[in-house]
């Protein structure tokens, strides 16, 4: 699975020189890809007797000394990491995904699970492109999971524009994390019996987990490793802050309410 | 020359709404590059769909079809196959499309086969390989320039006007490839049925939040909704919570919605949610918050419970549709 680093969504996008300015920025996990841990940890364990079924194998691609997100993942319960020793602010999506794609294969590995969604750069790309480089089936924007293990694929709904589709993808193949993925029964892998409820949401690291986490594994690449010469054809000429939205008024009443969307704004 | 190839999805008869505003975006690129704007029909059985297109013409130098039985249903995995293969053979420069669903599968799969860079929901054509977007929930405008012998956009429904008819095109078959699931099955399709117009070509939309309790709550912003001939909205923690459906999400990771009329009833107006709607012409919010944030971006807050307003609301607005 993959995750990515991102500024703290809840802190104030600063900006200087016509850029985003990161230079006091608090990094931390995309929420997306914490929705694919937990759909990963979901798919790899027995959530009755905690034995695991599957190996979870967290992959980054970012500086190796801000790598904070990935210890978190394995705090949370995933086995191992892998870094990719890259400045990822300065690639464009398809670097990525090609140096992603050369670890699931350095790796033999039989499923990727991605965010749907980078928080901060919104691109909506880099599982599909992942699948697309490794020639795999993908089920993208999935918000809920059946691993059919006798035929060894993946029954996924994915939420589209005008309702959900359910596609069946055998494995090895890609999915996407989309946010309804994390509900109570959204995952289920013929393991832990179909009618366990997990608390909403992506789980929180116990302490043990943030104990272990220090001894797991995180193996350390470059991207000439993986024979990708990372680079980015996407050029920021300016990135702005938008134009703020007029100030509003409070109304006092439905009768102003009303009488306002008439005549003032002429919408009734 | 270059070309812009726009991916169109059709409706068994012609194409859908929902495609328009992509031939928009890539008739405003192909202005920009000085270059021609083509479609692309793909799917089985689309012949009549393709004609009608072309029929249409939208500007286009020439409509492609790319009718193969394995199109059918719609799988990224062999459409891409076929997109890639007919942006080869016609030359094309640029490919992309409307943000649908389906093409934010597509379109980035195959800008990865053909080694492009994709600018992603872009919300204006700046220049030749010039867009703008909006980054972090809205928070960021990024203007931004692609290089490379082919490039690759979706463009976002809310921010470029459908396409509007014009003389007709030529309509010809283009190789489809050889698309292939790769062993992907659509094992079904639940589509919301709705009387409604879509969330994202409304005029108007109302959406409800958390605070509306239930699903069977929802009943009064629903007849709020079909007084005013417009579409029904949530926001994340209602669709999570199962009140209604959760295609009816607006939002970062839902639809963005830029209608005439926007009310926001008793949703806090978290930023996630702002960036589905925060380009709405007029925006009601209705909360019994007063600090709740949506009031920043409302043209008109009322603070109060929806109990005590939706009834009479809906009363005044009737009086004055019937007025
Ligand atoms: C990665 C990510 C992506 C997300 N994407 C989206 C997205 O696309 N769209 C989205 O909407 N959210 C999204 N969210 C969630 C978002 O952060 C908020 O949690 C969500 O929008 C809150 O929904 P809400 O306003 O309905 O609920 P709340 O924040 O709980 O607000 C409920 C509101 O109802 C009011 N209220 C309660 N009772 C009444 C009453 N009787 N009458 C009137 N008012 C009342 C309360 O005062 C309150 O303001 C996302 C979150 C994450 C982490
Ligand atoms: N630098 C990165 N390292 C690891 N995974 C990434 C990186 N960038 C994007 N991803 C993954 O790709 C998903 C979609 O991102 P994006 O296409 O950028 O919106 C994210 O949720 C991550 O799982």
């Amino acid at each position: 699975m993959t995750v990515k680093r991102i500024p703290d969504p809840d802190a104030s996008v600063k900006f200087a020189d016509g850029a985003i300015d990161t230079s006091s920025t608090k990094w931390v996990p995309n929420e997306f890809d914490q929705y694919a841990v937990e759909t990963a940890l979901r798919l790899a364990e027995d959530a009755k007797s905690k034995k695991r079924h599957a190996e979870i194998v967290v992959c980054s691609v970012c500086p190796a000394a801000q790598r904070q997100h990935i210890t978190t993942f394995l705090a949370m319960g995933a086995d191992r990491g892998v870094v990719v020793d890259a400045d990822d602010t300065a690639l464009d999506s398809q670097a990525v995904a090609k140096l992603i794609a050369g670890v699931f294969k350095k790796e033999g590995a039989d499923l990727l699970v991605c965010g749907k969604l980078s928080q901060d750069s919104e691109g909506n790309e880099v599982g599909q492109r992942v699948a697309g480089l490794l020639d795999l089936p993908i089920a993208s924007f999935a918000g809920g999971v059946t691993w059919d293990q006798g035929n060894s694929a993946m029954v996924v709904s994915r939420e589209v524009d005008d309702g959900v589709e359910t596609k069946k993808v055998p494995l090895p193949s890609v999915l996407t994390c989309d946010l309804r993925v994390v509900l109570p029964s959204s995952v289920k892998n013929g393991i832990t019996p179909d009618d366990y409820t997990y608390n909403e949401g992506p789980r929180l690291a116990s302490l043990r987990g943030i104990t272990m986490a220090k001894r797991k594994k995180v193996e350390q690449l470059k991207p000439a490793d993986l024979g990708v010469e990372a680079g980015s054809a996407v050029n920021n000429n300016a990135v702005t802050p938008p134009p703020a939205r007029a100030a509003g008024q409070i109304v006092e009443s439905v009768e102003q309410l009303v009488e306002k969307l008439a005549s003032e704004a002429k919408v009734l | 020359m270059s070309k812009v190839l726009v991916v169109v999805e059709t409706d068994g008869t012609t194409i859908k709404n929902a495609s328009l505003p992509g031939v928009t975006a890539g008739a405003e690129l192909a202005k920009h590059t000085g270059g021609e704007l083509h479609l692309l029909v793909v799917g089985s059985g689309v012949g009549d769909a393709a004609n009608a297109v072309g029929a249409a013409g939208f500007g286009a130098a020439g409509v492609h079809v790319a009718d193969h039985a394995e199109l059918a249903p719609f799988t990224t995995e062999a459409w891409t196959d076929t997109v890639v293969a007919a942006a080869k053979a016609l030359g094309a420069t640029a490919l992309g499309g409307t943000a649908t669903s389906t093409l934010r599968d597509v379109i980035p799969r195959a800008a990865a086969l053909l080694d492009a860079p994709l600018a992603a929901e872009i919300t204006g054509v700046k220049g030749n390989n010039t867009f703008s977007r909006e980054m972090s929930a809205g928070r960021a405008l990024a203007d931004f320039t692609l290089s490379g012998s082919v490039v690759c956009f979706t463009a976002r429904a809310s921010d470029f006007a459908p396409a509007a008819a014009g003389g007709a095109a030529p309509v010809s078959a283009v190789d489809a490839g050889t698309p292939n699931k790769r062993g992907a099955e659509v094992v079904g399709i639940e589509t919301t049925q709705s009387a409604r117009p879509a969330l994202t070509e409304a005029s108007v939309v109302v959406a409800g939040g958390r605070g509306m309790g239930s699903g069977e709550n929802f009943a009064p912003l629903e007849t709020l909704t079909d007084l005013l001939g417009g579409a029904l909205g949530a926001s994340r923690a209602a669709t999570d919570a199962g009140m209604v459906p959760a295609d009816l999400q607006v939002g970062q990771t839902g639809k963005v919605v830029a209608p005439e009329l926007y009310f926001a009833v008793a949703i806090s107006g978290a930023i996630q949610h702002l960036a589905g709607m925060k380009g709405s012409k007029t925006i009601v919010a209705i909360n019994k918050d007063p600090e709740a944030p949506i009031f920043q971006v409302a043209d008109y807050g009322l603070v109060a419970k929806w109990e005590d307003t939706l009834p009479q609301l809906i009363e005044m607005v009737k009086a004055k549709k019937s007025s």
